[in-house]
């Protein structure tokens, strides 16, 4: 029995080797997903991203204890940072939610970014695809930690989370990282802190004067103090509102066209780099041809349109023979 | 196809909350390149099991100082064969005396790593002994 | 002025005639001699390292502000060091042996070890519990067990010291409640408490609850104490564990004295006067490797600790601005490699403990790296305290290396270095918040990582293990605790359970919670419960549901 098969009678350990297959992208990987693909599209997605420290896992946590008691089933994604220089990580985020992993109704996994940027891995989407398919009601991904470039949960997420904590001059954070556009709930955790108050007056400022959203949705602003729990359950209360909102203003499917075309466009984009890359190996290597560039021989426009040309033709003549070279 | 990255579960079952060694070997396994996730203290045998599976891990790390250590790890073992996930391997290390490490490794621990050891050598036993499937 | 002078010019022509001539021969081993520290120990200390300040200022006198020599007038003239080894295992009974054993042999104080689920709450028979059982530290679930232990040790005439964190104020109303089944008053008896959960949180892992509801029950212990049992410590604020995780000589100062300093100010902020309760704070630190710098930390802490309580704290009474301490020596330079050479380290390290002027010292037997320590090897390390005290002549003279150039510069590096840490912990907002963040660990982690790679690269010898190893055969017979012992307390549980009256109980549970929930002190609902054979569990679950659990940071 194919993983995919056996993923979808509930096999634990089959969807967790899948996982692993996806992340270091070996080619059965594909066959298996395909197969699962036409069970995916149930699952709400939430993305909870924010500073490291500002208690992202803690606040995971407590909202899949809500959850739960709600009935429902919950996968949780959390990505942390590979090590540019070892190209190892340490996956800690699962220690505050470890109390869940004896839950049958919940399947956390831990990822690493693998060097790829903004905040979660180039596996994830694949991965919320098969607890997607394993039947989860809800897939939380909690990201890497806010910087520049990490908001890609965005296009991934329909609900995102932004968490912040006072003190910590997360306001200035906010506006550079771009978070404001891609917040769909703000939350300030560990809001007994001194400076709470100032924060959300700050926040609330932000988002009156930041242009209004072409989904008309305005983020709320929710404090809570995860490691008691408090306010969480107003956290969830304000999940469902923004996925109410979707469903009634129709953007819902609007929202999934987009993320579904993020995704797909990822992928093709990926194949198609892999292919041309695979190609270019098997005659001048990369490095001559960036030698010259640099040597100024040649120039990247024209390059990219040579290869580009060659691409096609050699893709044209093999249809008429064998297979492509990676996946089918 | 680049390697696969070998990933592993550094646990402390029990009540022992001495995690020095195990920070330690966690970050020189990342360090060597290997994907290590860390669940910290005060972790039940079954909590420990049902992460190595979620995970995928292709071997797990138990740590234990404070005695505990022949009731808990053959508990891990016992369980991950219950789960039939016994080829996840499972290595140990802490305070565990010689005289424990043969009931040890029949209870289905391979290899005990004693107080003085090096972590360059337990990088090298999982790189030797532990090999992502193909 | 003009003495030194000379001094400099008579060093520059020291160091480029005869000390070149002979390193040009024969070079130093190492490019750079360094400390834990990283402070870098220079060749040569002269007079011109001391610095300006006024002896009086900077040393003083033993007994008297600073403190820098001393916090007792005589020190070890007057009295020896409490020779106070660190022990419990298995059962009350066993260990009540053990403890007859040892005063038998001359020790002076007794301390008493837990087992981990006693530490963090939880009765033997819990799941949580299970393989854990009297294996760290003796188990104890009700106040029977107390009593088995005290057995025949007459607590007016000793000093008891427990190692107890999370769990503490549960285990000293059953110490005060077995006193009064002797017949022994509360203002009599004498002893300690760790009662230091900070450390916990960085180092040690035994915590329960978070830490404001934590410290809530600390300064419930202080102000209980200072009325009732005023010869007691009520807390022994510890540098040894965060030593143990890795951290350098300085840090351990910096980061003890900074949860002391947190400590002191949640007492204040419920209303204590600092004069009344800080003459019963207690420290414990570790004792380490490198002879010179923990003579030299020891000295830094007690002058550092006296300015906090006189500057930062305005205490008016000396004995405020005491920092009096046990000393443990560093388990984990212990090692499982050839065995008899631990005696020799802990023998090193206890004499630094002496020079450096410890009120009270455990010493390491040299099986511990592999388990609790045998009858045999027990003796040995009391016994080493024994010939330090009778044989070795350094306890005649009040801190005896003081004005020794390479002392003084150590002590003041030291104290620089702790001082510049804690004050980086109070730009954040104090030792809690600090703590929260897991700076600490951090730091901790990162000083404990880079050792561990200093020994593999050889960059550290460490005899027997990277250096001047043998082959070796396993034969130590080491103490195991035998696997009955589990069952045993767990009979013993039931049968206790049986013997109480169950309405009282829940009675007295049910105070509890209500204390928990108010601002009434802890300590006398936690007594009655005591009284009526709750456990240790019963009552632990009780302030559970009401303070929380803590979860981990990394």
């Amino acid at each position: 029995m194919g993983l995919a098969e056996r993923i979808l009678k509930g096999d634990v350990r089959a969807a967790a080797r899948l996982m692993r297959d996806i992340d270091d992208d070996l080619p059965d990987a594909w066959h298996e997903l395909k197969k699962l693909y036409p069970k995916t599209g149930r699952a709400y997605i939430i993305g909870v991203t924010g500073l490291p420290g500002s208690g992202k896992s803690t606040l995971v946590d407590k909202m899949v204890e809500i959850f739960r008691k709600e009935g429902k089933t919950i996968g949780i994604v959390a990505v942390d940072p590979t090590s540019p220089f070892t190209g190892g990580a340490i996956l800690g985020d699962r220690i505050r939610m470890q109390r869940h992993s004896t839950d049958d109704g919940v399947f956390i996994r831990s990822l690493a970014t693998r060097g790829y940027l903004g905040g979660i891995s180039r596996s994830t989407h694949d991965i919320i695809n098969v607890m997607d398919a394993m039947g989860k009601d809800i897939i939380i991904v909690e990201t890497v930690g806010v910087g520049q470039d990490e908001v890609e949960i965005v296009n991934t997420a329909h609900t995102s989370i932004v968490v912040t904590v006072p003190g910590l001059g997360d306001e200035v954070q906010i506006i550079k990282a771009g978070l404001l556009e891609i917040a769909d709930i703000f939350v300030i955790n560990k809001s007994e802190r001194e400076g709470a108050e100032k924060l959300e007056q700050e926040l609330r400022v932000m988002i009156e004067m930041a242009p209004p959203r072409q989904d008309g949705w305005t983020p709320p602003i929710f404090k809570t103090e995860a490691v008691l729990g408090k306010g969480v359950f107003e956290l969830i209360y304000g999940v469902s509102r923004h996925r109410n909102s979707l469903i009634e203003s129709k953007k819902l499917d609007g929202k999934n066209k987009l993320r579904t075309k993020k995704h797909f466009l990822k992928l093709l984009q990926t194949r198609l780099l892999e292919s041309v890359l695979g190609r270019m190996e098997e005659g001048e290597t990369l490095d001559k041809m960036l030698q010259q560039l640099v040597d100024r021989k040649g120039n990247p426009y024209g390059l990219v349109e040579k290869i580009m040309r060659e691409h096609l033709k050699s893709h044209l003549r093999s249809d008429h023979g064998g297979k492509g070279k990676t996946h089918s | 196809m680049p390697e696969r990255k070998i990933r592993v579960l550094i646990a402390k079952p029990g009540l022992d909350g001495h995690d020095r060694g195990a920070k330690i070997i966690a970050r020189a396994l990342r360090d060597a390149g290997m994907e290590v996730v860390y669940t910290g203290i005060r972790q039940t045998p079954e909590q420990i099991v049902n992460t190595a599976i979620q995970e995928d891990a292709d071997l797990v790390g138990l740590s234990c100082l404070s005695g505990a250590h022949m009731t808990l790890f053959p508990r891990v073992a016992q369980i991950l064969r219950n789960k039939k996930a016994e080829d996840i391997t499972v290595i140990g290390g802490g305070i565990i005396p010689f005289e424990d490490v043969a009931a040890l490794k029949k209870a289905g621990i391979k290899e005990i790593f004693q107080p003085g050891t090096y972590t360059e050598d337990i990088v090298q036993y999982i790189k030797q002994n532990v090999k992502p499937r193909q | 002025m003009e003495e030194r002078e000379k001094l400099i010019a008579e060093t520059k022509r020291w160091e480029e005639t005869t000390f070149s001539k002979s390193v040009s021969r024969f070079p130093e081993r190492k490019k750079k001699f360094e400390s834990t520290s990283h402070i870098e120990f220079k060749r040569l200390y002269t007079s011109i390292d001391e610095r300006e300040d006024d002896y009086i200022e900077r040393l003083g006198f033993p007994g008297e502000y600073p403190f820098t020599r001393g916090v007792q007038p005589t020190m070890y003239r007057g009295r020896f060091w409490t020779m106070r080894q660190y022990s419990g295992f298995a059962t009350a009974e066993e260990t009540n042996k053990r403890y007859k054993y040892l005063l038998e042999q001359g020790q002076t104080g007794l301390s008493v070890a837990f087992d981990l689920p006693t530490q963090i709450g939880y009765d033997s028979d819990h799941p949580m519990s299970l393989g854990e059982v009297g294996k760290v530290g003796v188990a104890i679930d009700t106040l029977s067990d107390m009593e088995t232990l005290f057995e025949g040790i007459p607590l007016d005439r000793v000093s008891t010291s427990m190692t107890i964190n999370a769990t503490a104020v549960i285990l000293l109303a059953m110490y005060l409640a077995v006193a009064e089944k002797q017949g022994v008053k509360p203002e009599q008896v004498r002893g300690t408490i760790q009662n230091d959960i900070l450390k916990e949180y960085v180092a040690r892992g035994t915590h329960i609850f978070p830490p404001r509801p934590s410290m809530r029950i600390i300064t419930d212990i202080f102000a209980f104490c200072k009325d009732n049992v005023p010869q007691w410590n009520t807390i022994s604020i510890s540098g040894y564990h965060m030593r143990e995780a890795g951290s350098s000589a300085v840090q351990e100062v910096a980061f003890t004295l900074a949860n002391a300093i947190a400590y002191v100010q949640a007492a204040i902020d419920v209303g204590l006067d600092v004069d009344d309760f800080a003459k019963r704070l207690s420290f414990f630190f570790n004792c380490h490797n490198n002879l010179l710098e923990e003579i030299a930390k020891f000295r830094a802490a007690r002058r550092l600790w006296a300015r906090i309580m006189k500057e930062r704290f305005h205490a008016q009474k000396p004995a405020s601005c005491m920092l009096r301490f046990h000393t443990q020596t560093a388990g984990s330079t212990l090692t499982l490699q050839q065995p008899d050479n631990n005696v020799v380290r802990v023998a090193f390290q206890a004499l630094a403990a002496v020079l450096g002027g410890t009120q009270s010292l455990h010493t390491n037997s040299r099986d511990e790296a592999l388990a609790l320590p045998s009858e045999e090897a027990v003796r040995i390390a009391l016994r080493t305290q024994q010939i330090i005290a009778h044989e070795s002549g350094v306890a005649d003279v009040v801190d005896p290396l003081a004005g020794s150039y390479t002392i003084e510069a150590l002590t003041d590096e030291i104290e620089a270095g702790a001082a510049a840490y804690i004050e980086k912990i109070d730009a954040v907002g104090g030792a809690v918040k600090v703590i929260e963040s897991g700076y600490m660990q951090r730091e901790i982690a990162d000083s404990a990582y880079q050792y561990q790679k200093g020994i593999e690269t050889k960059a550290t010898t460490i005899v027997g293990v990277n250096e001047f190893t043998i082959t070796e055969t396993p034969s130590e017979e080491i103490l195991r605790i035998n696997p009955e012992v589990e069952r045993r307390q767990k009979e013993k549980l039931n049968e206790a359970k049986k013997r109480r009256n169950q309405e009282e109980v829940a009675e007295r549970l049910s105070a509890i919670k209500k204390a928990a929930k108010t601002t009434e002190n802890l300590v006398p609902p936690i007594m009655d419960g005591v009284r009526s054979y709750a456990t240790v569990g019963e009552i632990s679950d009780t302030l559970r549901a009401v303070f929380g659990e803590y979860e981990e940071r990394t």
